[in-house]
């Protein structure tokens, strides 16, 4: 049967063309690849290529037609044996008709699934599944408390789960002969090895990709990123690759990866060094984010963060690092990537909060309860998944929420938060939920103008003697 | 790489200047008729096209360099034996008969959003592919059909992906640039341009790694030659000796900017020589030499000294993507391409030279892959769209 040579498509938003030009006519033989005719949009000329060998057999689109629909025949090709006279049947316009419709058969079963008369409308999308946290795992009793730093917090995570997987490794600069920009990595290369604790050039975008690409081909990469800051070159390779992988290849493609570091304001190094990225990073699916404040969170979480399959964005905090906490003395501490800690347990007002905002509601929730507020306090710790389970039920108790952060206002955890509150517990609220934040301005390198960028104690507790209406 | 066209404006076509399409050239062994004089250019140094260490300043025509280079193939180009020949023939006609079906489907609107076509650089990934050990891994960027036959991904997996159903290699959900093979050790498919050469090196870094003796085959195109995550992944690579090969395809236009308007030095295979890295530049369009050039890269990798820079000079008959009218380029030069330098048409000659198959014998290998490739589109148009659930799948995965 002869096979008709269809109108193209030069892209998918294209409907119709010109047939500007026939460059072969009746009777001419074809082979894949020849340029046999021109179109034309209104954006672009193209030619039509034969994909078949043949011969023309008819040509049945003038030349100079204008408004010719995409997969109209435009030509027919006879193949060995066929002539001219097979062509008159199947070029009729009712087999182009079910041509078309047998090109979509998809899209309109999916269209004719889902709605009523508007055939353009499209299915509703499947509700997201839920996410289910695991709880934090007991601490038998009579566990030793050790009083412990972030910073050597975060190093003994890296160091067990080192111990444990060969295929662990660090990465990043002055993680190994400087023994961590901050220290983080002390000792690290003294236990391990120049092969597993690696010093990079400072090349955060092609490190970045390196340990990405590692991490397809199974490694566990930690990277280190001196700070957060930097790894803006990086972005790029930690979501488009890194994140999207699993998806875009259907499941296939795990990349098990930490992008750690400090990440928000240190103290008086101005706008390039000091920002929060925890909003941006978890806006991106297909990573998880963790922002812990103590070092027991610090520990547990990165020991998750490393055991994941997942991308990994792990943010810690300068000012943190050497804050110290009591850490349960256990072989193998580790927390649940995803779930909130309640920090403290209310009746009055829900504070939500994490990484260095905890800091700040933490100080805030002392002199509020010793006025007689009884504060819920939460962090968070886990920025994605986020626990909002956890933060809804407490509003619907208290009624009343704050939330803490760091970072820009415009789109940032706390407006997510308070938008989540608005839509599952509206009924419930007795006060708009406040948020506090870092100032809208980038961070200024002046003392007194880098505290006022900051949020304070004074700000939370304000925010709080205004939604319970104290104040 | 996802950049749209911009709209030019659009000029008069002018196809009319005598060189109206000749008619069935493909299977006449006519093509000597049209032999420019490219031989008076050949370069005389050096096997296979390999450069003597102290070029730099190559001549901002890199045409003239692939013409020379192409020059010098015919004569200094290695013997492939029968079964090679046929090897090549049959994987490269493949990719070329998958990539003009896609073509035509994509016409249909049977696939959407961006396809970027491999048609006249076959010999590239086939040359490297058949110099690499099935452990060797690959990456690359967009262009990424042909890359994905040759190492032996699943064509009817592949066209079901380019069409969007769930029978595609990424479930419908990756699309053209995204599909990949964790048993072939094939990694994407990226869409960045760039991205995958920090990848392919973080590849070639776990080989080190593990121990495992594998190299990173990591390809790339001249408009990614100049991304700055190139030269940073060249430094980590050349730093720690990672098993890694860079076949930066060299097909003259990144998009519709030419090398001469988009790099300030055109000789790509040089590119490394900073970070001591060496390169050559070879005839992209002869897989015996692309077979034989991968094999000195590969070995290099492999036994620990490593990285390794290949050029392919190479040409995309196509678009660079399907709605590319590819305007700025003459269509003369396009069809001197086509006819005098087309990687299968050589391949084709020398097996009809010695006499190791018929016309009538070669056109029915065509059929059989012309079969496969049909089936390719059967499947992938018969094959249903993903399940509404796979929207909320793979998005993370449990521990």
């Amino acid at each position: 049967m002869p096979t008709n040579i269809l109108m193209p498509a030069l892209s998918p938003t294209m409907e119709e063309g010109t047939l500007a030009k026939w460059l072969v006519k009746e009777g001419d033989s074809v082979g894949p690849g020849d340029v046999i005719a021109e179109i034309e949009t209104d954006k672009a000329t193209m030619e039509v290529e034969a994909v078949d060998e043949g011969t023309i057999g008819k040509l049945l689109i003038a030349e100079g037609t204008e408004g010719v629909a995409v997969n109209t025949p435009i030509a027919a090709l006879l193949g060995e044996g066929e002539s001219a006279d097979d062509i008159k049947a199947d070029a009729e316009p009712a087999s182009q008709e079910s041509k078309v419709e047998d090109e979509k058969p998809a899209a309109n079963e999916a269209e004719s699934s889902g709605s009523d008369s508007d055939e353009d409308k499209k299915p509703a999308a499947p509700a997201a599944p839920a996410f289910e946290a695991e709880s934090d795992p007991d601490i038998p009793e009579g566990t030793e408390m050790v009083s412990t730093s972030v910073r050597e917090a975060l190093r003994d995570a890296m160091a067990e789960e080192m111990r444990a997987n060969k295929d662990v490794f660090v990465m990043g600069e002055e993680v190994a002969e400087y023994q961590g920009a901050y220290k983080v990595t002390q000792g690290l290369l003294q236990e391990f090895g120049a092969e597993r604790v690696i010093d990079t050039p400072i090349t955060e975008h092609g490190f970045a990709g390196l340990a990405t690409g590692a991490a397809f081909a199974g490694l566990r990469p930690v990277v280190e990123f001196m700070t957060f800051n930097f790894a803006m070159q990086a972005i790029d390779q930690i979501i488009n690759s890194a994140a999207k992988q699993l998806y875009m290849s259907g499941g296939q493609q795990h990349v098990p990866i930490v992008f750690r570091g400090p990440n928000g304001a240190a103290s008086r190094v101005a706008a390039q060094h000091s920002q929060d990225y925890s909003a941006w990073y978890s806006h991106v699916p297909g990573l998880k984010v963790v922002a812990p404040y103590t070092a027991a969170d610090a520990k547990g979480l990165l020991k998750a963060a490393i055991r994941d399959p997942n991308p990994v964005v792990f943010l810690e905090n300068e000012i943190m690092y050497g804050q110290s906490f009591d850490v349960p003395k256990l072989d193998d501490y580790v927390l649940p990537i995803g779930k909130a800690r309640i920090a403290r347990k209310g009746a009055d007002v829900t504070i939500v909060a994490y990484s260095m905002g905890m800091r700040y509601a933490t100080q805030a929730a002392e002199q509020l309860v010793s006025e007689g507020v009884d504060v819920e306090l939460i962090d968070l710790r886990t920025l994605r998944p986020l626990d909002l389970p956890t933060v809804i039920e407490s509003v619907k108790k208290t009624g009343r929420c704050v939330t803490v952060e760091e970072g820009w206002p415009q789109n940032s955890l706390g407006s997510y938060i308070a938008a989540q509150i608005m839509t599952q517990a509206f009924d419930y609220l007795d006060a708009p939920v406040l948020s506090v934040t870092g100032k809208d301005v980038p961070m200024p390198y002046a003392a007194n103008l880098e505290k006022l960028a900051l949020p304070s104690t004074d700000e939370v507790i304000d925010a709080v003697n205004k939604v319970t209406y104290r104040k | 790489m996802a950049r749209k066209t911009t709209t030019r404006s659009r000029q008069p076509s002018k196809a009319s200047e005598g060189e109206a399409k000749k008619p069935a050239s493909k299977s006449t062994a006519s093509k000597t008729t049209a032999s420019k004089p490219t031989a008076s250019k050949s370069r005389s140094a050096t096997s296979a096209g390999r450069k003597p260490a102290s070029r730099s300043a190559a001549g901002k025509s890199s045409s003239t360099t692939a013409k020379a280079n192409a020059a010098a193939s015919r004569s200094n180009a290695p013997k492939f034996d029968k079964a090679q020949e046929f090897k090549a023939f049959r994987d490269m006609l493949l990719i070329r008969r998958f990539e003009e079906k896609a073509g035509q489907m994509y016409g249909m609107g049977l696939i959407g959003g961006f396809c970027h076509l491999y048609i006249g650089q076959e010999a590239v990934v086939t040359g490297i592919t058949m110099a690499a050990k099935p452990e060797d891994a690959t990456i690359t960027g967009y262009r990424d059909h042909g890359h994905m036959l040759a190492v032996g991904m699943d064509p009817n997996g592949v066209m079901a992906e380019l069409t969007g159903r769930q029978g595609g290699l990424s479930k419908g959900k990756g699309g053209s640039m995204h599909m990949f093979s964790m048993e072939k050790r094939f990694y994407g498919g990226h869409g960045i341009v760039g991205a995958q050469v920090s990848l392919g090196t973080g590849l070639g870094f776990a080989a080190k790694y593990r121990k495992d003796k594998s190299v990173s085959l990591t390809y790339f195109g001249d408009g990614a030659a100049n991304q700055g995550q190139v030269y940073e992944s060249f430094n980590m690579a050349k730093l720690w000796n990672l098993p890694v090969v860079y076949v930066i395809e060299n097909n003259k236009y990144a998009m519709g900017t030419s090398v001469e308007r988009s790099a300030s030095t055109t000789d790509f295979s040089q590119r490394g020589r900073s970070f001591d890295i060496p390169g050559e530049q070879v005839d992209g369009m002869d897989v015996r030499l692309v077979k034989e050039a991968a094999e000195r890269a590969i070995d290099h990798a492999r036994s620990g000294k490593g990285p390794y820079i290949l050029e392919m000079l190479t040409y995309r008959y196509r678009g660079h993507s399907m709605s590319d009218p590819a305007k700025y380029r003459s269509k003369e030069e396009v069809q001197t391409m086509r006819s005098e330098r087309d990687p299968i048409e050589m391949v084709r000659k020398r097996i009809l030279d010695q006499k190791w198959a018929t016309e009538d014998e070669l056109k029915d290998i065509d059929k059989e892959i012309r079969a496969v490739v049909s089936e390719a589109e059967k499947f992938a148009t018969e094959d249903d769209q993903p399940d509404a659930s796979e929207l909320w799948t793979d998005i993370t995965v449990s521990a």
